[in-house]
């Protein structure tokens, strides 16, 4: 859907999606991040469980939800990658506890 | 935990750093109030200047001179004494100026003497069959993505609706070696005609000739279809087809990314739940605060600057902010405000600013088949509800936003509206044969943005706050 661009020199970083490494560049948001890597980042929505991805990628759709560190429903356009993250594609609602 | 505010009252909270935050967040610095400036990005730059200090897109003419024209700003804010906060949601302010705000999984409560609201603007709901597709997304996610990270899409990629953003976002996208495989314009053709008697005031503003030039580059790289009045997407759980018709033209063409955009309306939320009246305007078809030719609110001590008083685009959002924070120099320190360019000279600059939008509103003035969807097509995206469920809702009584939230929960999802609110608002006015400022809009509350019940009971209470509510 997304590719870099060559002028993008910024430094890799690696972050876990679903336990699997992945490369994020940093000051990429998870979002981001996510959509660049070209994986199934799909979350389920808490009413139907539909398929969404980010929509707006500005912090107003909350489409990008996702569990991150093992918190659940962070607005993934919003949080800047770290090294070493833990994402998870969140799959309906998020529970409690987490 | 990154940095909360150091101090509990300052003279002077500004919310938002894009271009009317800054330029009110420096003027109120410079003449010597204490200042806060909080804004939710990871840097300084609002939308149209988003990652102005750390955009991966090294070669500047890809981005425009329009996009640089923020670095200035940006550099005189961070040597103005100014404290900033970035990722920091505001997400309450009342009557009292007691702003909420959540930095790092932390709330603090602070208090101001006066708030300058610089909190922008949000892309229309562009409520279309499949719009909730994944692979579907606005052309400003795609801008973001563009210059935060340099991403470009690779994919088949459509792009359709109007207005200048759209343009100019197709002629970053090419200059980063992108892919745009047909551009789909929703412009109704008789706007063009209403448009007219704008024209001279457009044509002497600073975005005529720009604005053609861009158009000229995009053209002669990718085909455009013009009068498109029917649009959808399809897939089965990931976009497949856009279909669109124009004329007596109908096509489904393949498609991995679908970016919609018809301009951009104010984000209303904060100044809504902190009790500023609105008016439904007219010619931008959206919610508007009522302000004074200072930015003043009905609400005392809250100024509203920038995108959120009204679509004026990013020149007259600084002047706004400078406008906003000289008012509030001259009502806390006026014998400051001398220090600051004179408010005469500053009105003069708004005007030219904001010449040639009527032009603007009224050629890019969205239809109605793309502003009130029909059938089966989601409304709220966050409850799932459609156009019919909510007619069905009407037929049985709901008489606007407020009591269609009992019958459907529209609005009561985590974006709280932001993506539903207006089309709610005219659906329900034509179905009732009322209008918009009649029907209303939904009652917004603190909190603005979700925060966990436990950030929310670890705020700092004083003995008076749990007499209040502990019992015997």
């Amino acid at each position: 859907m997304f590719k870099r661009s060559d002028q993008d020199t910024r430094r890799p970083l690696q972050i876990f999606v679903d336990g699997t490494a992945v490369e994020a560049r940093e000051g990429d948001t998870v979002s981001a991040a996510l959509l660049a890597s070209g994986r199934d980042a799909r979350r389920a929505t808490a009413v139907s469980g539909a398929p969404r991805l980010p929509y707006c990628m500005m912090g107003v759709c909350f489409d990008c939800l996702v569990t991150i560190d093992g918190v659940g429903n962070r607005q993934g356009c919003l949080v800047p990658v770290a090294e070493g993250m833990q994402i998870e594609i969140q799959k309906g609602k998020r529970e409690i506890g987490r | 935990m990154r940095a909360t505010p150091k101090r509990d009252n300052y003279d002077i909270v500004v919310i938002g750093a894009g271009p009317a935050g800054l330029a009110a967040t420096v003027f109120a610095a410079e003449a010597g109030l204490s200042a806060l400036l909080l804004d939710e990005n990871p840097g300084p730059g609002g939308q149209v200047w988003r990652a102005i200090s750390s955009t991966p897109v090294a070669e500047r003419e890809q981005l425009g001179a329009d996009y640089w024209a923020g670095a200035d700003l940006v550099q005189a804010v961070r040597s103005s004494g100014a404290e900033i906060i970035h990722r920091a949601t505001v997400w309450s302010l009342d009557r009292n100026l007691e702003v909420g705000v959540s930095v790092g999984g932390a709330s603090a409560f602070i208090n101001a003497r006066r708030v300058v609201l610089a909190t922008g603007a949000l892309e229309r709901p562009f409520p279309i069959p499949g719009w909730t597709l994944p692979g579907v997304m606005t052309a400003g996610a795609a801008q973001t993505m563009l210059k935060s990270s340099g991403l470009v899409p690779d994919g088949r990629t459509v792009i359709a609706g109007q207005g200048p953003l759209l343009w100019l976002l197709a002629a970053q996208i090419l200059r980063l070696g992108g892919r745009i495989d047909r551009i789909l314009d929703t412009t109704e053709r008789r706007n063009h005609i209403a448009a007219l008697p704008h024209a001279f005031a457009f044509m002497t503003s600073p975005y005529f000739a720009k604005g053609l030039a861009m158009m000229r580059e995009v053209r002669a790289k990718v085909r455009v279809v013009t009068g498109v009045n029917e649009l959808s997407a399809e897939g089965d759980g990931q976009l497949a087809t856009v279909t669109y018709a124009a004329g007596d033209r109908r096509e489904t063409i393949p498609a991995g990314l679908l970016l919609l955009h018809q301009g951009v309306v104010p984000n209303v939320n904060l100044a809504m739940a902190a009790g500023v009246e609105h008016r439904w305007d007219d010619r931008q078809l959206c919610w508007s605060p009522v302000v004074d030719d200072k930015g003043n609110t009905s609400v005392e001590g809250i100024a509203i600057a920038g995108d959120g008083a009204g679509i004026a685009g990013m020149e007259a959002a600084v002047f706004r902010g400078r406008i906003a924070a000289r008012a509030a120099v001259q009502a806390l320190a006026p014998e400051e405000a001398a220090k600051l360019a004179p408010m005469a000279m500053l009105r003069t600059n708004l005007a030219r600013a904001e010449r040639g939008r009527a032009f603007l509103d009224t050629l890019f003035r969205p239809a109605r088949q793309f502003r009130i969807p029909k059938g089966d097509t989601i409304v709220c995206r966050c409850e799932e509800v459609t156009a019919n469920d909510i007619l069905d809702a009407v037929a049985i009584g709901a008489t606007g936003p407020n009591q269609l939230k009992a019958y459907r929960r529209t609005g009561m999802g985590p974006c709280q509206g932001r993506l539903c609110g207006l089309t709610v608002t005219e659906l329900m006015a034509e179905a009732r044969g009322k209008s918009p400022q009649e029907i209303g809009y939904y009652r917004l509350r603190a909190p603005v943005k979700p925060i966990t019940l436990s950030e929310l009971a670890a705020v700092a209470k004083t003995e008076a706050d749990v007499n209040a509510v502990v019992r015997g």
